[in-house]
Parts: structure tokens; sequence; C-alpha cells
């Protein structure tokens, strides 16, 4: 359908995309203002960026950010590969596949702030018999792995069904074994999508403000607890330019997704 | 006749439970993730919202109403309409973002559409990025972009609609920006694909049997995108009705939402119970969504 749009049609989808993308770019030309006040143009400076990096609170925040979702992706990408593995491939009856597929759709559908109830209450119940259970850097692993897995087996799922059944039966025609089949065949064309929902997931660990809220504790501050918190303080401009690097970090991670993709499936056509 | 217990599954000869006990282990670690930190402790809410606060935030494990009622604005001070206002003005925030983002969605993905195959990949992806962007701090760029000082304040104030000493930000103005601006690529991903999906000789059917442009819209177009509406109007809803930050940042901490009101049990009020009994609420509103979703879509795929 190449049928020429309307000009209402055009106009609300430039306001659309204005929406989206104005906060973006003020932060980042605020980022780079020597005015200190921020809300006049007083020159190019990169001074905030270089106090940024002498300040330990912030220092502190993006370790502790980076380890977080470091370790949540990791986990979640191979608990989430696994399970879709194991639902795709399985001869499940249909009441089983019917919950598996409820249950992954659960968390997508979940306002944040119920899923961070719901942790926040199973964590209180095995704290009173695990003291590992402390609102800190395992509660916010384990809270991040939660909301991350749907996404990793939605992904890796739609990938698995694009993949042909008779795949798998040639290569055991060919004497391969069941596992070789699957480390030899699948397992390769799959990568892509196993590497497109760990993206995914570690963008999402980024982004997490409200479920991070209610686990963490006092010495495990991320990177948009830090930013908030500093909101509620009072502004710095640090904070402009702290932004524009999580959100340049951001960008960066989703355009390698695309280019990747993007690569994957020229590759495919030829 | 007997039938063997023998099938042919990826080429080999095997038993079903023997590919299901293999499935089993397969999905343990996933599902075990799950049903302990979320699905069991969801339904567990459930029965949490029935109890009481006990002294020092201790619960108090005698099953009780008193929650519900509390909910519905009864206490021992006679009753009062603060919880329910706060639920309705809840409601109705995430009721108006929702309007506001299919308004703008519905005609972005059309015009998305109309755009050649690799334009449209390209175009998509640059409408969900800023999703991925944080929360917080595009939010904070809006307290920025509404201040004072800068180009929306003049022209409002140019062209009349903003008093010389009024501001749009902090006020409803600017929390609905807010709320619009972040969730406006959720609505719009489902309805773009319904878009691409349409089949244009239903459109030419009805033109040729004489439709006004009207009906042709309704029936040619409208109804091939139910669900694609419904997807787009469940994932803009739902996470609206929860979403406190927006409107605490760009709001001035005015308005109470039932976000609010749930970080405060959970915080400084330490009343867990009262907190799962408001909970519930939002649990109401994604599980009715998603069991409507899934009768109208009919096990087609939605998303």
């Amino acid at each position: 359908m190449y049928k020429k749009s309307s000009p209402l049609v055009i106009i609300i989808s430039y306001i659309g995309i204005a929406l989206l993308y104005i906060p973006l770019l003020f932060i980042a030309l605020f980022s780079v203002n020597a005015n200190r006040h921020g809300q006049t143009w007083g020159g190019f400076t990169f001074d905030w960026y270089v106090k940024l990096f002498s300040n330990d609170l912030v220092q502190q925040a993006t370790l502790n950010s980076i380890i977080l979702a470091v370790t949540s992706t990791i986990i979640a990408t191979v608990f989430g590969t696994l399970l879709a593995i194991g639902i795709h491939r399985t001869p499940w009856n249909k009441k089983i596949r019917s919950f598996f597929d409820y249950s992954i759709n659960i968390p997508v559908v979940t306002p944040d702030i119920l899923m961070a109830i719901a942790l926040v209450t199973v964590f209180g119940l095995f704290r009173t018999f695990l003291p590992c259970f402390e609102p800190g850097m395992l509660t916010l692993i384990i809270s991040h792995v939660v909301f991350q897995l749907s996404f990793v087996v939605l992904v890796v799922l739609g990938r698995l069904s694009s993949i042909p059944k008779d795949q798998i039966e040639a290569a055991r025609d060919l004497y391969a074994t069941t596992s070789g089949a699957w480390f030899r065949v699948i397992f390769p064309q799959l990568l892509t999508g196993i590497i497109a929902g760990a993206l995914l997931a570690f963008t999402l660990s980024l982004d997490d403000f409200i479920i991070s809220f209610f686990v963490s504790g006092p010495t495990s501050q991320t990177l948009p607890l830090y930013i908030y918190g500093s909101l509620k303080r009072g502004i710095s401009p640090e904070i402009h330019a702290l932004s524009t690097l999580v959100i340049t970090l951001t960008l960066g991670i989703m355009l390698l997704t695309l280019f990747y993709n993007q690569k994957k499936s020229k590759g495919r056509n030829k | 006749m007997t039938k063997s217990k023998y099938e042919v599954f990826e080429g080999k000869l095997t038993t079903r439970a023997h590919m299901q006990r293999t499935g089993s282990l397969l999905s343990a670690p996933g599902m075990l993730t799950l049903l302990v930190f979320l699905l069991l402790p969801i339904a567990g809410l459930v029965v949490l919202a029935f109890m009481q606060r006990g002294a020092y935030g201790v619960i108090d494990w005698t099953p009780s109403l008193e929650n519900a009622k509390r909910l519905l604005g009864f206490s021992s001070f006679g009753w009062s309409s603060d919880n329910l206002l706060i639920i309705g003005r809840s409601l109705l925030l995430a009721t108006v973002t929702t309007l506001l983002c299919i308004a703008i969605a519905f005609p972005m993905a059309f015009w998305i559409a109309s755009h050649k195959p690799s334009t449209r990949a390209l175009l998509l992806a640059f409408v969900m990025v800023p999703s991925c962007t944080n929360l917080v701090i595009r939010t904070y760029a809006w307290m920025l972009v509404l201040g004072a000082q800068m180009p929306p304040t003049w022209i409002a104030r140019a062209i009349g609609i903003l008093g010389e000493t009024e501001t749009l930000y902090p006020g409803q103005f600017a929390v609905y920006v807010g709320m619009v601006s972040s969730m406006l690529p959720f609505s719009i991903l489902p309805l773009y694909t319904s878009v691409e999906r349409l089949d244009w000789r239903i459109v030419e059917a009805t033109k040729d049997l004489y439709a006004s442009p009207l009906r042709s819209f309704r029936h040619g177009i409208l109804s091939q995108m139910t669900i694609g509406i419904v997807s787009s109007i469940i994932l803009t809803f739902v996470p609206s009705l929860g979403m406190y930050v927006v409107s605490d940042l760009l709001g001035g901490s005015k308005y109470m939402l039932i976000g609010n009101l749930i970080q405060q049990q959970f915080g400084a009020a330490s009343d867990w119970p009262f907190g799962a009994m408001l909970g519930i609420v939002l649990i109401l509103a994604s599980v009715l969504s998603l069991a409507l979703l899934q009768k109208i879509s009919k096990g087609k795929s939605y998303v």
C-alpha cells in the first residue's frame, strides 16, 4: 500500500514524533548549557560531564546499574531461552500450553507497580526465614529477571516458530543425534533471536524505575533511582549530563539490535 | 486396536511422556522463577487483601472485609469519598490518556504504513526507540520543556490560552503531555500491525457497492482492525492505570493517584493488606482486559 496520506494524517504524525523526541533533544541540549540554572542558553560547555565523573555517588550508582543489568540479563536470557524451547518443542496438551501462554503474557500486561508489590510481599515473607532477602542487590536481580523473562521468551518463541520443523528431521535423516541437530542446526539460527531478546532485556533493566524503587535497599541505588532522588532534592546540571549518557547508551544498544537484525535478514534473502 | 505409545517427534521414535519430561526440565528454571516470584505472590496479594494491619505494621491474620470497606470509604470516622475519588481520578487519567494516544496513534499507523516496506521498518523503530529510554528522565525533560521561559509557554501566552502569570508546568496539561508522550509507542505498535495486514480489496469492494466514505471506513477498515484497536487500548490503558511517576513529577505532587496510594501503604503507612486491596483493583483491570482480548482475538495472534 503506497497510498499518499492526507495532510491532516501527516500533521498528526509529526506531532506524535515531536512528543516522543522533544524531551530527549532538550535533555541533550541542556547538558551542554553553561548556564547553571538552566532556563536560558549560556553558551556551550562540557563542564557538567567532567563534574559527573568526579561524583562518587554517580559512579557507585552507575556501577550498580551495570552489575544489575548484566547479571539479570544473563540469567533471564538463559532461563527464557530454555523455557521457550521447552514450550515450543514439547507436545503439551492444550490446557498446559494455555497455562504457559497465560503465565508468559501476565508479566507483560501487569502494571509495574503491581509486580513491585507482589515482589515486595514475597521478599518480605522469605525474609522471615532467610536473611539474604533483605532489600538489596539480590532482590533487585531477582525482580529484574522476573520482568525480563517474558520478553526474552516471546522474542525467542517468535524466532523458533519461524524455523521450519522439517529441518530437524532432515538433520536426523543425515544421522545427527537430537542434541547434535539442536546445537548445530537450530541453535545457530536461533542465536539472532536470543541476542535480540537479551538486548531488549538489558534496556528494560536500565529503564526500570518503579520496581527498583520498591525492592532496592540503601546500598543498592541504581541510576534511575539516583536521578529521581536528585529531582526531589533539587536539580543540578550534572543530572542532564548523566541522563544524556544513559539515553545515548540505550539508543546505541537499540540501534545495534536493529542493525544486527537488518544484516541477518538480508543474509537470509540471498 | 490400541494406539501405540510410540510416536515420531523431531524424526525420532519416542513417547509423548518422554518428550514432556524433557520439556518440563527445560521450562523448569523459567517457570519456577515466574511462579515463585510473580504468579503465586499475585495470588497471595488477593489473600493478603482480606487480612488487616496489626500493631507496628505486623500483619494480623484474621480474615475480614475491613479493607474492602475502607476502599469504598467507610472507616471508624464515618464515610469519606477520598479513596473513591483517587480511584476515579486514576481511571479518568488512564481513560483520557488512552483516548489521546489512540487519536494520535491511529493516523500515525496509517502514515507509517503508507511508506515503502524498508522505510516502514525504520519509522517503526524510530517510534519505538524513545520508549526504551528511562521514564524518569523523559518526564524530567518535560519539566524543562514546559518551564516558564520556554517556547511552549510563550506561544500559549501569545495566543491567550494562558494568563501572564499562569504556567504550563506544574498542572494537568503537563501531566497529559507526559502521559501521552510515554504511552504513545505502545498504542502505535498493535495498530500498525493491523493496518499492515489490512485487506484493501475489502475496502475496494465497499466502494464498488457505493458505500459512502464513512461507511466504507467503518465496514471496510475499522471492522478489520478490531484486534489491533483492542490491543492498543489495553497496552495503553493498563500501564496508565498504575502509573504515578509522571503525575508526581509533572503535576507538582498535588494529585493522589492509586499508584501513590499503593506506594504509601508499602512505604510510610506500612499497611500491606490495604495496599494489596488496592493492588486487586489493578489486577482486576489487567485480568479483565486480557480476557477481553483473548475473547475478541479468539486465538489469532495479536501483537
